[in-house]
This record gives structure tokens, C-alpha cells and sequence, in this order.
């Protein structure tokens, strides 16, 4: 019995880290985005290399992609430990409904009853494909 | 300088009800058929460059410690090379998408990816899917459709405050 708890907080605990990093790392990137501006003016204005320019000399798209790492890696070790049918569908629908809390505190995004509606199909219909 | 007169023209529609509102922001659309066509780029490209990596691989057979240089090998095999480009294709296209788009847009926009890998395992790969798949393609359908009727963008203004009491009495 305490085995079996152990484990399902171990579970519990390897998702929650997948889950907290991919959503460290997409906030980053589309706070990066937005700080750099619309890619298709800045193409307009500077070409393909000024736009490739603009994104990897920004920092906090570097940290975002850093914590994109860890999410993955942190996929990998969980991976060596519980099953795909369970980590995957967790964490890819778990990330959906944290992104949108994320957007909303973080990003300051209008996250209105359309966008949470949209956020609890996808978190749920993910979960029924997985099985 | 045409994305401040693109603000400039934003901070213009304010309805003149809301005039002394305290707006922290407003939205607006900003998607056309192209950009829709770089939303429907990023769903398609992430399970396909998945899909030919995963063909790729299971060409090769399973890569052991001892033979770690097979993956460097991996990358120039055709299905394998495929896999990274569709992949590097995704990844710029999700930024661009990320530019002129909310990320709360972009996400359940995109999910739809989620549903061509089954349907491709139900035409191509001839799997059986079951009802609870076909209920979760139709929830995530759902999501798309509802999330790309509203609006796509957020747009931080400056918070418009009632005039201050000096002002009010110099008027």
C-alpha cells in the first residue's frame, strides 16, 4: 500500500515537473514574441536574416527554450520510470489547462469563456485519444 | 513603424462608452488566410516530423551505448533528415504564429495536430479507433472551432485614467 502511494506520488511528482517546465518554457517564448513584435513587419522591413536576428538575440527566448530542455528531458527520465499511456496524455493535457492560467496571469491575454471552453476540450478530448 | 500606426489605429476604436474605463487591454483580429495557413502549417508539421522520425528510427533498429555514433549516422538517412526539417519548420512557424497571436489562441488552435495523428492511424495505419477517440477528435474539433471565431490578439495599451482633478478645473 505504501509502495503503491509512493509511486503514485513519484508519478505525480515526474508530470508535475514536465508540466511546470513546458509552461515556464512557452511563456517565455511568447513573452519573447511579443516583446520582438509581429515577425511578418519585421521581415517586411529587414528581411528573413533581420527576423532570425531579432529572435536569437533575445534572452528571454533563450530561457524559454532552456526550460523547453528541461521539459523534455524531464519527459525522457519520466518515461524510464511510468508508462507513456500515462505520462503523455497527462502532461500534454495538464500543459494545456496551466498555459492558459500562465497566459492569463502572466501574459496578461484577454482568456475569455471561449478560450477557457476551448482549453478544457482539448485537455479532455487529449486524454480520450491517449487511451 | 507600421506596427505603432497599427496601435495607434487600435487605440482609436475605442468605443466612446468605455472612453473613461480604466482599459488594461483590448483585442482585436489579426489573422488572415495566410496566417491561418502558418497555423494549419504548425499542426500538420509537428506529428508528421514526429511520425518521420519515428519511421526513420524503427529502420534502424535500436541504438545502443555501445554504438552511440549510429545516431549521428540517423541524421543523414532520409526519413530521419525529413523528421528534423518538418520539425525546424514547425518550431519557426510557431514563433511567427506567436508574434501576432495570443499563445491561449495559438495552443487550442494548433491541437489539432492531436487529430490528424489519429486519423492518419485510422487511414493509413488502418487502426481501429475507438468511441472515446472519436469523442476526443470531436472535442478537440470543438476547441479549434470556438477558439478561431474570437478574437486572436491581445493588445496592451496604455490604461486610459479619467482626467485628474487640476485638469478638470483648468477646462
Amino acid at each position: 500500500m505504501s509502495m503503491l502511494h509512493h509511486s503514485a506520488l513519484a508519478n505525480a511528482a515526474m508530470i508535475g515537473s514536465i508540466v511546470v517546465a513546458a509552461t515556464v518554457g512557452d511563456v517565455l517564448i511568447a513573452s519573447a514574441m511579443r516583446q520582438i513584435g509581429d515577425l511578418d513587419d519585421i521581415k517586411a522591413d529587414s528581411g528573413l536574416v533581420g527576423a532570425i536576428k531579432a529572435v536569437v538575440t533575445n534572452t528571454r527566448f533563450f530561457c524559454g527554450v532552456a526550460a523547453m530542455a528541461v521539459s523534455f528531458f524531464s519527459l525522457l527520465f519520466a518515461l524510464s520510470h511510468a508508462d507513456l499511456s500515462l505520462v503523455a496524455p497527462a502532461s500534454a493535457s495538464l500543459t494545456v489547462v496551466t498555459n492558459t492560467i500562465a497566459g492569463k496571469l502572466f501574459l496578461k491575454e484577454n482568456v475569455d469563456k471561449r478560450r477557457w471552453l476551448a482549453a478544457l476540450c482539448v485537455c479532455v478530448g487529449v486524454v480520450l485519444l491517449a487511451r | 513603424m507600421v506596427r505603432s500606426n497599427k496601435r495607434n489605429h487600435a487605440a482609436q476604436n475605442i468605443p466612446a462608452s468605455h472612453a473613461l474605463a480604466a482599459f488594461s487591454f483590448m483585442t482585436r483580429s489579426t489573422m488572415t488566410f495566410r496566417r491561418y495557413l502558418v497555423l494549419a502549417f504548425v499542426s500538420v508539421s509537428a506529428p508528421l516530423g514526429d511520425t518521420f522520425l519515428d519511421v526513420g528510427m524503427k529502420r534502424i533498429g535500436p541504438v545502443s551505448l555501445a554504438h552511440i555514433s549510429t545516431l549521428f549516422h540517423a541524421v543523414s538517412t532520409p526519413w530521419v533528415a525529413g523528421g528534423i526539417v518538418l520539425l525546424i519548420g514547425f518550431f519557426a512557424s510557431y514563433l511567427t504564429a506567436l508574434s501576432w497571436a495570443d499563445l491561449t489562441f495559438v495552443l487550442p488552435a494548433t491541437s489539432f495536430g492531436n487529430v490528424v495523428v489519429a486519423l492518419l492511424a485510422r487511414f493509413w495505419r488502418h487502426e481501429q479507433i475507438s468511441l472515446a477517440r472519436w469523442v476526443g477528435i470531436f472535442l478537440i474539433t470543438a476547441a479549434v472551432g470556438f477558439v478561431t471565431q474570437g478574437p486572436s490578439y491581445t493588445e496592451h495599451e496604455q490604461p486610459i485614467t479619467a482626467p485628474d482633478a487640476k485638469e478638470v478645473c483648468q477646462l
